[in-house]
């Protein structure tokens, strides 16, 4: 494989990763700080795809439809949060997992009911719709660029925020011991409510992002999820720091292994086994890399400590 | 759901446990009276509907003894179920016919997986063994997905049926339907043996305090693996029905959402209890069927009603049933 071929392979990676890393955010400090399963995490970014795709319809440009898809993402995340999450943090795992499985449910449905089953697309914005070339002729979008340079700027933005900031060093607190911060007088439901909207809008904001790259379709935010929780398994549940390493990880292993593990089959046997095996395990790989970590360190890399 | 209620229902009083054995001597009464029904109303379809009840029956009671049982959360159980579909498939399009060269080797692929990916997860806890349990299973969906001789992700149909013994006991649909409510009772009965059982005695006690069972002397982890083994063979028998009734197997058999669909089960039925994941399967087939005879858009309704049953129904349809019948409970509840 050639060089260039490696880069944009390692771009690719670095594009899910970030992506991955803006669902993975919220659902690691939602899981650390409430001890809350929401499998419905993954229903945020789907909103924020169609948010974006339907807005991009109304106003025509996509800087817009981001603006606005952004507080609409937020809104409908507290929502949720108000109507049905709530009443689940202090509840089992398994009643979490059921509820929040319904949910998926409904809200699949109901974007297939509002916009089709079919994939929709958004144009990316004109600003950026053009290629950067790379050595040996090939070209790589400006959009995924900017996209992972927005993902980027978010975890630094977000590393301050929970570092420097007095909501932040809450948030640290409660993912290390949320009874501990009850008890010392801080409105624990209501940094829960923060929290929760915070992740959603960053959920929704990886789904706007997204929805130029990928296609816009009901459930697109299940698989994702799926992987969104094998990132904050390796990473420790409700560290951020985990959460980053971790998802830049899982998309640069699962991108560039897709191509690295058939071609190192190939040395190996011939050409029609490995193209067979190698698409498989290359599948695997991500979830192979999360079993061994958890055999070594069953609480992740970077564990926060207060998870239940 | 509390820890006291799953233990009162699962302790088996002597008139509680009357009265459960006749709620499932019903229900099988009922699904046996099934064919006879299909014949006067709308054909097959009513039999082919009993049949993925009770398939799901199956694969739902193994998972409570996961979960209900012993307290491990299992996110992946359709794995197991697509073992055993696929090593039907997979016989089938071989031409394997025999049931017993079948049923050894979907429960040898079972059984090898959960011991191998078992001993693993069972190291973590909680959250932690939820996910990994679905890592595992995902594993398995993709490297079906990826046996291109068998389909990929597109499937496998087949087209004969296994032989048992020289009869055509499979081939038909009764000799099918009788085949999987036999298995049912079967597993039903064996299930609920080993909740009365020492073992299941062990099994719960350490789901409430593993720590005090493990200073009594007892390996929490064996009795855990041997508990996660049990329940991947009979999933995996569920499995080979799947294949059998479906003419179909697919890599979508292992999907999260299948893990999901036996999760729920098992809640809406009510969890560690005789008859929770009978009812619960029974339930939702039933559900689905009148919903989506409602409108196509049934998952809207379907969706909220599992929200508001996790939110607000404790201990599932066999709790809300046995409140039906009287307050009979002492302590906890």
């Amino acid at each position: 494989m050639s060089t260039t071929l490696l880069l944009i392979q390692v771009l690719n990676g670095l594009q899910l990763g970030v992506i991955l890393f803006l669902i993975a955010a919220g659902l690691t400090l939602v899981f650390g700080v409430m001890g809350f399963i929401n499998l419905a995490h993954g229903v945020q970014y789907m909103i924020g795809a169609y948010l974006c795709w339907a807005l991009y319809q109304v106003t025509g440009s996509f800087l817009a439809a981001l603006a606005l898809a952004l507080p609409a993402a937020l809104a409908l995340g507290v929502l949720l949060e108000v109507l049905v999450f709530r009443h689940l943090y202090d509840r089992d795992h398994l009643v979490q997992v059921l509820a929040t499985f319904g949910v998926i449910i409904f809200v699949n449905q109901l974007a297939e009911v509002l916009f089709g089953p079919a994939a929709l697309s958004v144009p990316p914005p004109e600003l950026l719709d053009w290629s950067f070339p790379l050595i040996g002729g090939m070209r790589y979008s400006a959009y995924r660029i900017a996209l992972i340079g927005a993902g980027l700027g978010v975890a630094l933005g977000l590393w301050l925020v929970i570092a420097k900031t007095r909501a932040g060093m809450l948030i640290r607190a409660g993912a290390t011991n949320p009874d501990m911060v009850d008890a010392l007088g801080v409105n624990v439901r209501r940094l829960f409510l923060v929290v929760f909207a915070f992740g959603a809008m960053l959920a929704g904001f990886a789904g706007v992002m997204a929805a130029p790259v990928f296609s816009v379709q009901p459930g697109m935010g299940d698989n994702l999820l799926i992987v969104a929780f094998v990132v904050i398994i390796i990473g420790g549940i409700g560290s951020i720091r985990g959460a980053f390493v971790a998802a830049l990880l899982v998309g640069l292993v699962d991108t560039v292994g897709r191509t690295l593990v058939t071609d190192g089959l190939r040395l190996m046997m011939d050409p029609s086994s490995a193209n067979q095996i190698g698409p498989a395990l290359a599948s695997m790989l991500i979830y192979l890399l999360m079993a061994g970590v958890l055999f070594f360190k069953p609480r992740g890399l970077f564990a926060a400590g207060g998870a239940r | 759901m509390t820890a006291s209620a799953l233990s009162a229902a699962a302790d088996g009083r002597p008139a509680g446990r009357r009265c459960a054995v006749g709620i499932a001597l019903g229900i099988f009464v009922l699904l046996a009276l099934t064919p006879l029904l299909s014949q006067l109303y709308g054909g097959g379809y009513l039999t082919t509907l009993a049949m993925r009840a009770m398939i799901l029956a199956i694969a739902a009671i193994s998972l409570d003894l996961l979960i209900g049982q012993g307290g491990m959360v299992s996110f992946g159980h359709a794995a197991f179920v697509a073992l055993g579909a696929y090593a039907y498939g997979i016989a089938i399009d071989e031409g394997v016919y025999s049931i017993f060269a079948i049923l050894p080797a979907a429960f040898a692929a079972a059984g090898l997986f959960a011991l191998v990916t078992g001993a693993i997860s069972l190291r973590t806890r909680g959250v932690y063994f939820i996910m990994i349990t679905l890592a595992f299973a995902q594993m398995l969906y993709f490297a079906m997905g990826s046996l291109s001789r068998y389909g990929a992700d597109d499937g496998l149909t087949l087209w004969s049926s296994a032989d048992v013994a020289g009869t055509g006991l499979l081939k038909s649909d009764t000799g099918l339907f009788l085949s999987i409510l036999a298995a049912l009772v079967g597993v039903w009965l064996l299930v609920n043996r080993i909740a009365v059982s020492r073992f299941g005695r062990v099994l719960r006690a350490a789901r409430q305090n593993p720590t005090r069972v493990a200073t009594m002397g007892y390996s929490v982890f064996r009795y855990r693996l041997t508990a996660y083994v049990i329940a991947a063979l009979i999933a995996a028998l569920a499995g080979v029905f799947w294949g059998a009734q479906a003419n179909f197997v697919s890599p979508a058999i292992g999907s999260w959402q299948r893990s999901g669909d036996l999760i729920a089960i098992v809640v809406l039925g009510g969890m560690g209890s005789r008859n929770g994941a009978l009812i619960g399967a029974l339930f939702l087939v039933f559900i689905e069927e009148v919903l989506s005879g409602i409108t196509h858009d049934w998952r809207l309704i379907f969706g909220p009603m599992l929200v508001l049953i996790a939110l607000y129904a404790h201990g599932g349809l066999a709790g809300w049933i046995e409140r039906l019948q009287g307050p009979r409970r002492s302590g906890g509840g």
